[in-house]
């Protein structure tokens, strides 16, 4: 059984690649966003800039699988990600504008729902908690949080499970500087496992040799704009 | 693992209503008044009353769990919680089943165990009690799986709350009739009705229907 030419095959692509190509968005009747590529490998941190509205809560959306775009395609390793969409979501964790924290539900309930859904056991429930400083309000229901503190909860259960690719849409809203430096810490650990990451910012976020996507630089020329109206997809 | 994560869910489901026990006991107490209302405007005629209770019963519940429908999606949508679900290792269906099961377990249960009350008020004669009990078990359901439908159409509109009731009360019309015809047919001495039979081939409709339709609707929600 334990012969050589019973072991796996080497993968072509050890190193994972997410791919944006020609990336269009269209909210409503609206353009944002055309001709928008990226190429993310593993351990990289992608950082989405740009002003309020020009669609950087778009495209996280779209990376994550949520939205549709008007144009263009995403890639895992080659493989367009809307044809095995749950495989997409298994790798990826999400963290949008909402908190999601439920008023009734203590902190660790909260976290060990989450954790439950994604597998992961309660060593990996008490890490998040640590991590991001949340040990003493573990028995606090979600309605007495301040918002930072949803925030942090909100961020401790990105890191819950192994994923390949973290989503992060404004993550350092509302959060204190230390909190900000356990986000930094954290992410950084993420990409030193070969994670990869991309952030929302527009007030910037630390990190090394980070890409950096100004996502106003991909404006919608008007004739693209009907284009797409037409129904490119 | 999807089982485990059905689970999951469910339980939180549970645990937030047990929690917020005001909107579980809104439902039953909104079943047990407006069905006690009826007598006061109708007089205490006790034929009369014994013979529209089995309406009565399934009129009021069905606006009991059609109050309850609202609050099925809408404050996961509100926060976020159902985006994160969308991206959860289980499929969107299973999660309308879980939210659903929860959901008939905080209204339809305990609008079916009280239930036999109001029969009792109306003087429902005692053969009539196994026949309700039945025709609200296989009938309860479908009205939490049919308002899902509705409650995730509804989520993206403005004014949804008025919406639900316009988009799920005429869907309700085939359980009311059959629920209520179950009751009638064995209270005149009839045996082997085919009503009940009905009734759980709407359930065994509904199921996959609901979760189809309904996960199709929240997947438009998110977007």
């Amino acid at each position: 059984m334990t012969g050589p030419s019973f072991h796996r095959p080497v993968p072509l692509r050890p190193m994972p690649v997410f791919e944006a190509h020609d990336l269009g968005c269209l909210r409503g009747e609206r353009a944002v966003f055309a001709g928008l590529s990226f190429r993310l490998q593993a351990g990289g941190l992608l950082l989405l800039t740009g002003p309020n509205g020009a669609g950087k809560s778009s495209l996280l959306r779209m990376l994550a699988g949520l939205l549709r775009p008007a144009a263009g395609g995403l890639t895992w390793d080659g493989a367009e990600v809307w044809d095995d969409l749950g495989a997409h979501h298994e790798r990826l964790r999400y963290l949008g504008h909402g908190e999601a924290v439920k008023p009734p539900l203590t902190v660790a309930e909260d976290l060990r729902f989450w954790a439950s859904l994604r597998g992961a056991g309660p060593a990996e429930v008490d890490r998040a908690l640590e991590r991001f400083a949340l040990s003493g309000l573990a028995g606090r229901p979600g309605r007495l949080l301040s918002a930072g503190q949803k925030r942090r909860l909100a961020l401790a259960r990105v890191t819950l499970g192994p994923a390949a690719l973290w989503l992060l849409d404004e993550p350092t809203v509302g959060l204190d500087a230390a909190s900000v430096e356990r986000l930094a810490a954290a992410v950084a650990e993420h990409r030193a496992r070969r994670g990869m990451a991309a952030i929302a910012t527009h007030i910037g976020f630390p990190g090394e040799d980070a890409q950096v996507l100004a996502v106003d630089d991909f404006p919608p020329i008007p004739v693209e704009a009907e284009a797409l109206e037409e129904g490119a997809w | 693992m999807v089982g485990g994560a059905f689970g999951a869910l469910v339980a939180r489901d549970l645990r937030l209503a047990l929690r917020q026990r005001g909107d579980a006991l809104t439902v039953v107490l909104f079943f047990v008044l407006t069905a006690a209302l009826f007598p006061f405007g109708l007089g205490p005629e006790p034929n009369l009353l014994a013979r529209i209770a089995p309406g009565i019963v399934w009129v009021t519940a069905l606006l009991a769990v059609l109050l309850s429908l609202e609050r099925l999606f809408l404050a996961d949508y509100e926060d976020g919680t159902l985006e994160l679900l969308a991206q959860a290792p289980l499929p969107l269906e299973a999660v309308v089943l879980a939210k659903v099961l929860a959901h008939w377990l905080t209204s339809g249960l305990p609008v079916l165990a009280a239930a036999p009350l109001i029969g009792l008020l109306y003087g429902l004669p005692a053969e009539g009690y196994g026949v309700l009990l039945a025709a609200m078990a296989l009938g309860t359901p479908s009205l939490s799986l049919i308002g899902a439908i509705g409650a995730a159409v509804a989520l993206g509109a403005r004014r949804g709350g008025v919406l639900v009731p316009l988009l799920v009360l005429p869907l309700y019309v085939p359980v009311l009739i059959f629920g209520v015809s179950a009751i009638d047919t064995r209270l005149q001495g009839f045996e082997g009705d085919a009503s009940l039979l009905l009734l759980g081939a709407i359930l065994a409709a509904a199921l996959p229907l609901a979760a189809f339709a309904a996960a199709a609707a929240l997947r438009q929600a998110v977007e």
